[in-house]
């Protein structure tokens, strides 16, 4: 049970963060002048909860906390909390200070139609990895 | 405000490279023991800028940064244009002896980045009674793939933004944002599929675990520095290669990643300074 408790609030603390994101992406000048082609729905998975995030234009317009019932999503990304939190540092460790680089070892699933994805590739790196901002 | 110069020259070096020839951009400064220093798949030699303007190194290294046909300031040879790019490590290894030939450089040093990190192994390998010693930065000699190359030249994905975001991730954090961008400027520049096309080198072509176990560091010194950030060519990658070449020198830079020479020019000195010296002393 113990181990559960401490999942939770890691998880509570990493949806927490991403909660922040419209904030923190619409504070954010550059980003938005670098997102402005980026139109979609994508989730971010943090365990077992997805969060829809909806961008328009490159601004993040809201955040929906899962589960959801048949709700789509052009893509997916999919970490464990703790690794969403190694991601999220401020300065980041070696070998999670990067998206691809967890993709690559398998710390996290990037995963549906790829193609706005890789498109958009910093802008949405850079969405992600906004709540460093905050740690 | 009156101009400065740095004290680079670049000239167009018209030479033959695999019997084809090439018109081939060609920077250097300083004098004394060739340095050739070979730039990282898909971006040009812009990235030694930092080493060709060190007074420290230039003293006693001529410092010597070539474009790779297809990249940078160097064009394409004739006939590219019904040609699909892809780079083998016959003609990556020609082309480093050639140029080395055409230039009349006796037993140079080559340091080569990523692709020219892996490129290293197989002239240690091959030909090391043609170099004084080689060092290799980021350098492996096979790493596990993390994306799928197709994604780097196709209509609906812009290739030079792909490129770049993909090897953003791979520096390290503490590298100035300066350069940071300059180094991804480089993958935004690049001609459409180049960058592909060098990987071919990388992921196809040039697997060379079977053959580094003849490299002989008595012949030819093998220097390998790999960033500790770097994801791509990880400091395990270079650690499982430099454990079956005896006398192969690993160094894992602290707050580095693949581009160390770009990326952040100040930390990378610290660790290049001492191999330059112990090379120089021929040590």
């Amino acid at each position: 049970m113990t181990t559960l408790t401490t999942l939770d609030a890691t998880a509570g603390r990493v949806i927490a963060l991403f909660e922040r994101l419209p904030a923190l992406v619409g504070g954010n000048a550059d980003l938005l002048r670098r997102g402005r082609f980026l139109t979609t729905d994508f989730a971010i998975v943090v365990g077992a909860t997805p969060l829809l995030v909806r961008v328009d234009g490159g601004r993040v317009t809201s955040i929906t906390r899962g589960p959801f019932l048949l709700r789509p999503w052009a893509f997916s990304i999919t970490a464990e909390p703790e690794t969403w939190l190694k991601l999220l540092k401020r300065v980041p460790d070696p070998g999670t200070h990067d998206l691809m680089a967890l993709s690559k070892v398998g710390l996290a699933r990037i995963e549906g139609n790829l193609q706005p994805f890789m498109a958009n590739l910093q802008v949405i790196k850079d969405i992600v990895t906004a709540p460093r901002a905050l740690t | 405000m009156k101009a400065t110069f740095e004290p680079i020259v670049g000239r167009y070096a018209h030479l033959t490279l695999s019997g084809r020839p090439h018109r081939l951009y060609i920077e250097e400064a300083g004098s004394g023991i060739p340095l050739v220093c070979l730039h990282t798949a898909g971006a040009d030699g812009r990235q030694f800028r930092h080493v060709l303007n060190d007074p420290a190194i230039t003293r006693d290294y001529r410092v010597i940064v070539f474009d790779m046909p297809w990249h940078g300031k160097s064009l394409p040879p004739v006939g590219f244009e019904t040609e699909e790019y892809n780079l083998t490590t016959a003609n990556y290894t020609q082309m480093v002896l050639d140029v080395c030939d055409a230039l009349e450089l006796q037993r140079p040093v080559v340091m080569g980045c990523s692709i020219g990190g892996r490129l290293v192994l197989n002239l240690a390998a091959e030909h090391p009674e043609r170099f004084r010693a080689l060092i290799g930065l980021e350098s492996a000699a096979h790493q596990q793939p993390w994306y799928d190359t197709e994604w780097l030249n196709r209509p609906d994905v812009h290739g030079g933004e792909v490129c770049a975001a993909l090897v953003s991730g791979m520096m390290a954090p503490q590298s100035p944002a300066e350069s940071r961008h300059e180094t991804l400027w480089m993958y935004k520049c690049g001609g459409p599929g180049i960058f592909k096309g060098d990987l071919y080198f990388y992921r196809v072509d040039g697997d060379l675990r079977e053959k580094i176990a003849r490299i002989d560091t008595k012949r030819c010194p093998l220097y390998m520095l790999t960033g500790e950030y770097d994801f791509s060519c990880t400091p395990d990658d270079t650690k499982r290669t430099a454990a079956q070449i005896k006398g192969a020198e690993v160094t894992i830079m602290k707050e580095l990643g693949h581009f160390p020479m770009s990326e952040n020019p100040a930390q990378f000195r610290r660790y290049i300074m001492p191999v330059l010296e112990k090379i120089k002393a021929g040590k």
